[in-house]
């Protein structure tokens, strides 16, 4: 149980650091690699929890399919490496860390109001089974069919929606 | 002892609030995309933490969801981000504001 807390920890300040530095970097393709750090140790922190499809799709679909398209428009547009990456406009940044700040205190006043760990019945912590590919499988092509068939719609509407966007324009 | 679900939640909205500073600060649009990613991944933390805190799995499935929504969205988002370069030569969404009145 020591050795749950310190992968734990160890996973939570990986992807807490790579989050502030995709944020702050000046160099999106730095940034990128940052996200994909931050996309593997939450894929780490999935296997924690026991959602190990959800862990196994997160590294095929983010960390590789969607990072991979990122990277791929950047190294297309080659954007300038800029000197001021914030917003130059004061009153837009100083809102925003205001916003920021008030919206996580809130959130964290939350969490520690509800404490939602109080109300966990221990039979549910005991047997934890949720996440095999077999039970999200037998879920996704019985119960919610219909939102799986949606969901490959969309991502044919979206593939060719990004044709249209992407192709020249015809004179 | 097993690890306290508010820790995943501390976690995650944390992440959360970066990715919201991020897009509300950031001049690149390919990095304020990345800040939504961020987004979408800490909402995405905090339905598995409260699936495996509710033994039920249908927390995962609609991280599923979201996933392909996100990959949908990123496709699309990025198609549009070449449009506009090829349009204005740049991606500065500061300097993009034909939208703006």
């Amino acid at each position: 149980m020591l050795l749950e807390v310190i992968i734990f920890i160890t996973l939570a300040l990986i992807a807490a650091v790579s989050a502030i530095l995709v944020v702050t970097r000046s160099n999106p393709v730095i940034s990128a690699l940052f996200l994909i750090l931050n996309f593997g140790a939450l894929a780490g922190i999935y296997l924690l929890l026991n959602a190990q499809f959800i862990a196994v799709a997160q590294v095929i679909v983010y960390a590789g399919a969607i990072m991979v398209l990122f990277l791929f428009v950047i190294m297309l547009l080659r954007p300038e490496n800029e000197k001021k990456i914030f917003s130059s406009n004061p009153l837009i940044k100083t809102l925003a860390f205001v916003i920021g700040g008030v919206v996580f205190i809130q959130l964290i006043y939350l969490i520690f109001i509800v404490r939602p760990s109080e109300s966990q019945s221990p039979e549910v912590a005991q047997s934890i089974q949720a996440g095999t590919v077999e039970k999200i499988g037998t879920l996704l092509f019985t119960e919610y069919i219909l939102p799986f068939e949606a969901a490959g719609f969309l991502l044919l509407a979206a593939t060719i929606g990004a044709l249209v966007l992407a192709k020249k324009k015809f004179e | 002892m097993h690890i306290q679900i508010e820790y995943y939640l501390i976690l995650s909205a944390f992440m959360f609030i970066v990715g919201v500073v991020g897009v509300l600060t950031r001049r690149n649009a390919i990095v304020v995309f990345m800040s939504i990613e961020l987004m979408l991944n800490s909402a995405n933390l905090t339905m598995v933490a409260f699936s495996s805190y509710l033994g039920n799995a249908v927390g995962q499935l609609f991280v599923f969801f979201v996933m392909a929504v996100a990959a949908a969205e990123a496709a699309v988002g990025l198609a549009i981000i070449i449009a506009l370069f090829r349009n204005k030569l740049t991606i500065n969404i500061d300097e993009l504001n034909i939208l703006k009145w």
